[in-house]
């Protein structure tokens, strides 16, 4: 269980996210939204330990995070903010071991080898695992850093905006294993993300930020009307049943 | 990026661990320019004396020919080692102990070591040289955390500026003292003055090596960021502390036995990372054989081009090192981010 409570953070007299408390769910896919600048990011870095809060306090299993040992707590959550490692010659391959570093400090063990395998065939990217990284396209690239987080093999899972760079395709096969790790695996996701009709076909839980402010917190079916959405995003959207989907329409 | 360039890469995929297919070539090059190295010179060589009981050659093997070797080998090996080091963590391929001026604080700290004590002993300019090596690069790290223009390109230039701005104030201090020509006899880079009892202090660089080793998946993440290092459980700080104070005793360690190797640490783990990648751990042998590969063939150069005489090795290197990376940045434009 992770619990953010009155949370702020503040850049010099820019205040950025202001008293947020929330109670992450166990075992859900959670979707913060809100428009640019709203603090999604700056709240998932805090939640996942990378950003220390200016006030407030973040628990993680009932530790507070400043009091969790980096390496156990690097086997219990995993983060990737927006990736931009454009520079960086690694194989694929290579990279989803780097998940295996909190558990055998580089030193890969039989074990560690079938879990990176199993990580790459996930993804279904076995058949790029010897080109380099800076080879590849945004998209594949994206597929071996989420590789690399499902090798970390962790009960939380922190991904900032995971569909950046990706076609249709491979967001939907990426959305489908986020929904595989938690009905199948257990695991508690949490995403950054912009495209509202992915939440409404994923997400169980959704987190909505406006200016650095929580303006709700709740399950899909809470969040997921006219009025609310309208409050986030400052835009008419309308939700039509398509096929079983609440599927958001503000095109026009 | 054209067919040829994607085939290299590919056709570099790992043998296995920290060899690759170039590993065993570049042992077997590095046996044969050894043979050459001991035979070379100006006393005459010949094997089949070498068993005789004649006294003298076993002598000059022991004396020079042996001591020079060891040192070209360690020497060129952990210069290359300890840019690939720097390379990897400071995430920019044109970070190196002779670009950001570690090499000229590395000289301050010789010349402050000659100034404060008269016939100082080898430890204590050791000492010096390796403290203002690692404070000189560390200063400089800060003054890059400090500047948010991260272009690729701007990050050595600022590290040549304050280089060139230590290097004058060695210059200045020489002159006021009365030390110029000696700085400049040690400091140039040559192997001609190392003989048995100046160059053994070379063998700290090999447990250096060895830590270095320890550590390189570490700095392989740490060059990633500090987020995706905090993600794996790691202190980013500590790491690159760690692995700035490894290159910089590295380097002090060098410049004051041999002196200053230009280019080579640049150059070298460059050409490995455009074949193979940015993998530290796999790719730290193969950094440091083709470092001593690349010396001990400039080395050859330098003994044989202008025989019986002797250009320093400093020269040789300049000269070949910056064709194999003026090479490097038309072939692969692409490759090093710029």
């Amino acid at each position: 269980m992770i619990e953010i409570n009155c949370v702020s953070k503040s850049y010099g007299q820019k205040e950025v996210l202001k008293d947020v408390s929330i109670a992450i769910p166990e075992g859900k896919i959670s979707a913060f939204v809100g428009s640019n600048g709203a603090g999604k990011s700056t709240l998932l870095s805090i939640a996942s330990r990378l950003l220390p809060a200016s006030g407030g306090s973040v628990s993680i299993d009932g530790t507070r995070v400043e009091n969790w040992n980096s390496r156990e707590l690097a086997k219990r959550l995993a983060v990737l903010r927006q990736s931009n490692f454009m520079n960086i010659r690694l194989t694929v391959s290579e990279l989803v071991s780097f998940g295996r570093f909190p558990y055998s400090q580089g030193r890969l063990t039989g074990e560690d080898k079938a879990i990176v395998e199993q990580a790459l065939e996930y993804m279904e990217i076995t058949d790029i695992r010897d080109r380099f990284l800076d080879e590849l396209s945004g998209g594949q690239r994206q597929m071996a850093f989420i590789a690399m987080v499902i090798a970390q093999d962790t009960h939380y899972v922190f991904l900032d905006e995971p569909l950046n760079n990706l076609d249709i395709k491979h967001s939907v096969h990426m959305m489908r294993v986020f929904r595989n790790l938690v009905d199948s695996l257990g695991k508690t996701v949490v995403i950054v993300i912009h495209d509202i009709n992915f939440v409404s076909c994923y997400a169980d839980y959704i987190v909505a930020l406006r200016n650095g402010e929580l303006i709700g917190a709740g399950d899909r079916d809470g969040i997921m009307t006219p009025s609310v959405l309208e409050e986030i995003y400052g835009l008419k959207i309308d939700i039509h049943q398509i096929a079983g989907n609440d599927i958001c329409v503000y095109y026009k | 990026m054209n067919e040829s360039v994607d085939g290299i890469g590919n056709g570099a995929a790992r043998v296995g661990g920290v060899m690759s297919r170039a590993t065993v070539p570049m042992l077997v090059s590095l046996a044969i320019l050894s043979v050459l190295s001991l035979t070379i010179g100006n006393a005459g060589f010949a094997f089949g004396t070498l068993w005789t009981t004649e006294m003298g050659l076993t002598e000059l093997l022991a004396i020079t020919r042996l001591p020079r070797l060891v040192a070209v080998i360690v020497a060129g090996g952990g210069m290359c080692v300890a840019g690939m080091i720097m390379q990897t963590i400071s995430r920019n391929r044109f970070v190196s102990p002779s670009t950001v001026g570690t090499v000229a604080w590395c000289k301050m700290g010789i010349l402050c070591g000659t100034l404060l004590f008269v016939q100082a002993p080898m430890m204590v300019r050791m000492a010096l040289a390796f403290a203002f090596s690692r404070g000189g690069t560390f200063f400089f790290m800060k003054i890059l955390s400090r500047i948010p223009i991260r272009n690729i390109i701007t990050v050595p230039l600022i590290g040549m500026i304050l280089g060139a701005v230590v290097e004058s104030l060695n210059t200045y201090l020489a002159t006021r003292f009365d030390l110029v020509q000696n700085m400049e006899s040690w400091l140039q880079g040559s192997f001609a003055l190392v003989i048995r009892g100046r160059y053994e202090l070379l063998y700290i660089g090999i447990p250096v090596v060895a830590v270095m080793y320890a550590y390189a998946n570490r700095f392989t993440i740490a060059g990633m960021g500090r987020d995706f290092a905090s993600g794996l459980g790691l202190n980013h700080g500590q790491i690159m502390a760690v692995g700035l104070a490894l290159a910089a005793l590295m380097t002090a360690v060098i410049t004051i036995t041999v002196g200053a190797l230009p280019f080579v640490d640049l150059v070298m783990p460059n050409l490995v990372s455009a074949f193979r990648g940015d993998n530290l751990r796999a790719n730290l042998l193969d950094t440091a054989l083709l470092g001593a590969n690349f010396v001990l063939l400039c080395d050859l150069v330098s003994r044989t081009a202008m025989y019986p005489y002797e250009i320093p090795v400093g020269v040789t290197a300049s000269i070949l090192g910056g064709a194999i990376f003026i090479w490097l940045l038309v072939r692969r434009n692409r490759y090093a981010g710029a």
